[in-house]
């Protein structure tokens, strides 16, 4: 009976762990995703863990070590779907920050011993790496959106996860538009929605979780906080923040550091499997 | 609607409420079996919800609006309906943001398919502008008259009571004198009010409105008071500036599907959405089947949508309109001129939302006059795409 459901596993790489959580806070629905599937490897849950192949691996996390990319090779091979969550499995998540300056000057600012620490200049994406299957943004992920996912799979069609802007859900929440109605730095047009728009909600701007929308134009964004009297270090952080490294967001953030005159170039050859491996 | 003779009679005269009776008038709405929805301040604006007691209401403010800019402002009285239009419309009572429309499940083989009732509510809309009963209108021409009308929007509509409040200001983003929709309330309200220090002048536009005023015993008004009122409503058309020329705009808009400043404006438009869900007439949604995990259970949902979204006009081989620059033409040429062809009328009210809530602050009645100028217009016309 248990053999015929489809296998489960949920892996975690460079992450805080809190798209798993989202998993694990269904509290409503967890047994029926688990009377639905059979959660093979899922170390947050259990510390039984079950081998390969999984029908369907939800990865967490980022690339910043060697090992990681190793195994990564290896878990993709041990799965049909391999479905991301969240920013960091996405975009490579706040870590990513470090693709725009100095590896080093980071670790001696983060650890007493640099020296014990073995990990990869840059933090990338899991597709930067492996072929993914279907990728959920958030940080973390909704937990709506993580059920369509397995739901969508299981079913054997498409996820349904919009590729609308923030704006439109917060709109049809109620809510007033915190850049209009009070001058606040928000990336609500540029992001896409997925959140139910929950920081506008408390009078708070948009920080971009769930990465930018299609065909964003943060250009267009930043100009107009610059015009509102934000600074350009600030609007550079807003847009290099959780998806640092989400394309239209990086280059935007680019642009204005530059304007700021603390130019951050990307390392060189950041998806090149050679020169990261190096240090 | 055409007026009954009786509504005719009941329409000469109007009656005066003292501004002391306020409360009286909300407390025979709500005895009326009404639910109130008006104006009330949230997050820094006059949004439209419940409201019960005076106290309810923006009480001595008003909104200060400019291109992607909306303040509060206190005034210097006591008025409670002293402001323009706010970020809401009467759209998310009479077409709700989102909506359950069926909830099917698996039983046997079949699936078992419920649809969900519609809610019956009857809302009283108390403080609905000129320009907002054109949006009703137009909104009404597409979901009321047609061959499918749509139950849901059809027993809202016919269940509420409109109370028009005539505007005795108007925000700078305000042009409904050039679509011909207002300040001025004409048609298509219970009762019309227009708000003086002391009071207010009642007009009377159907039975429903009457039948509900009677209560009140209200003597009628005097010349002296109609004068003050009319005064009044003389200001809101001379705050007027904005102008959108509407002939000229239907008639050449359609030309110029090619004028380079669309790019222009796709540098500066976000694709959003803000716009359309501001604007009272946009009444695109979207229908998804949305799956439970193992119960084979499977709900309806209908959700506002919008034509600046990216998979909008997606179909097999992916979106028709792929840019920005297309998003944007579509809409305008829609909302100010195919519009016309679909419906009848321009399905643009001028009541100033989309400039005041685009968070960049993009102008269609700037953008138009550009649009229409022969100058940039260097290419052929391509497909209106």
């Amino acid at each position: 009976m248990t053999e015929c459901r489809p296998k489960l596993a949920v892996m975690k790489f460079a992450s805080c762990d809190g798209c798993q959580l989202t998993l694990l806070d269904m509290e409503d629905e967890l047994l029926t995703i688990a009377r639905a599937v059979q959660i093979s490897h899922f170390a947050e849950a259990s510390s039984s863990l079950a081998p390969g192949p999984y029908d369907l691996t939800l990865v967490e996390g980022s690339i910043t070590t060697r090992e990681d990319r190793q195994r990564l090779t290896q878990l993709r091979e041990d799965s049909k779907y391999l479905v991301t969550i969240g920013a960091c499995a996405t975009s490579g998540g706040v870590q990513a920050l470090r693709n725009f300056g100095s590896h080093d000057e980071f670790m001696r600012g983060v650890y007493a011993r640099p020296d014990y620490i073995e990990t990869l200049a840059t933090s990338t994406p899991i597709a930067a790496h492996v072929k993914v299957d279907f990728e959920l943004r958030g940080c973390p992920v909704d937990k709506h959106q993580l059920l369509e996912v397995i739901a969508s799979l299981l079913a054997g069609h498409r996820p349904k996860t919009s590729t609308e802007s923030v704006c439109q859900a917060c709109k049809r929440r109620g809510n007033v538009c915190v850049v209009v109605a009070q001058d606040m730095p928000c990336l609500g047009p540029v992001t896409q929605a997925g959140c139910g728009a929950i920081c506008p909600a408390y009078d708070r701007g948009c920080y971009g979780c769930f990465g930018p929308t299609r065909q964003p134009n943060p250009k267009s964004l930043s100009d107009h906080l610059l015009r509102q009297r934000l600074g350009e270090v600030e609007c550079a952080m807003l847009l290099h923040g959780i998806n640092a490294y989400a394309p239209e967001f990086a280059t935007e953030g680019q642009r204005l550091w530059e304007l700021a005159g603390v130019p951050k170039p990307l390392h060189a050859s950041l998806h090149s499997d050679e020169e990261g491996a190096q240090e | 609607m055409t007026a009954t003779p009786e509504q005719l009679t009941i329409a000469a005269k109007s009656l005066w409420l003292d501004k002391k009776e306020f409360q009286s008038f909300l407390n025979v709405l709500r005895e009326g079996g009404y639910q109130i929805i008006g104006p009330r301040i949230e997050q820094g604006a006059i949004v439209y919800g419940p409201v019960d007691r005076v106290e309810d209401f923006p009480l001595g403010w008003t909104d200060e609006q400019a291109p992607g800019l909306y303040r509060l402002k206190k005034r210097d009285d006591d008025a409670l309906f002293g402001y323009a239009v706010g970020p809401h419309s009467w759209k998310r009572f009479l077409f709700p943001p989102q909506l359950d429309m069926m909830r099917s499940k698996k039983v046997g083989a079949g699936w078992d398919m419920e649809p969900v009732p519609v809610e019956t509510v009857k809302y009283a809309f108390l403080g609905v502008r000129a320009c907002e009963l054109s949006a009703i209108e137009v909104q009404d021409r597409v979901f009321l008259n047609s061959t499918f009308p749509d139950e849901y929007y059809q027993q809202r509509r016919r269940d509420s009571l409109i109370i028009a409040v005539n505007c005795t200001m108007a925000a700078a983003t305000c042009f409904c004198t050039s679509m011909d929709s207002g300040p001025r309330c004409r048609t298509g309200y219970d009762l019309a009010l227009t708000e003086l220090i002391d009071g207010y002048v009642v007009e009377v536009g159907s039975v429903q409105g009457a039948t509900l005023i009677e209560r009140l015993a209200l003597p009628t008004v005097a010349a002296v008071q109609e004068e003050r009122a009319e005064v009044a409503r003389r200001q809101a058309v001379e705050q007027i500036q904005r102008v959108l020329d509407r002939e000229h705009v239907q008639s050449t808009l359609k030309q110029r599907l090619n004028h380079v400043h669309w790019d222009d404006v796709a540098a500066r438009c976000l694709s959003c959405a803000n716009c359309t869900m501001v604007c009272p007439t946009c009444f695109c949604s979207s229908v998804e089947d949305v799956t439970m995990l193992v119960d084979q259970e499977v709900v309806r949902q209908r959700r506002w949508d919008s034509c600046f979204n990216f998979d909008f006009s997606h179909v097999s081989g992916g979106p028709v309109r792929d840019q920005t620059r297309s998003r944007y033409r579509q809409w305008l040429t829609h909302k100010l001129t195919t519009w016309v062809d679909q419906f009848g009328t321009s399905g643009c009210v001028g009541c100033g939302r989309c400039i005041t809530w685009c968070p960049v602050g993009i102008d269609l009645t700037k953008e138009s006059v550009i649009l229409c100028s022969e100058a940039g217009l260097d290419k052929p016309q391509d497909s209106p795409l």
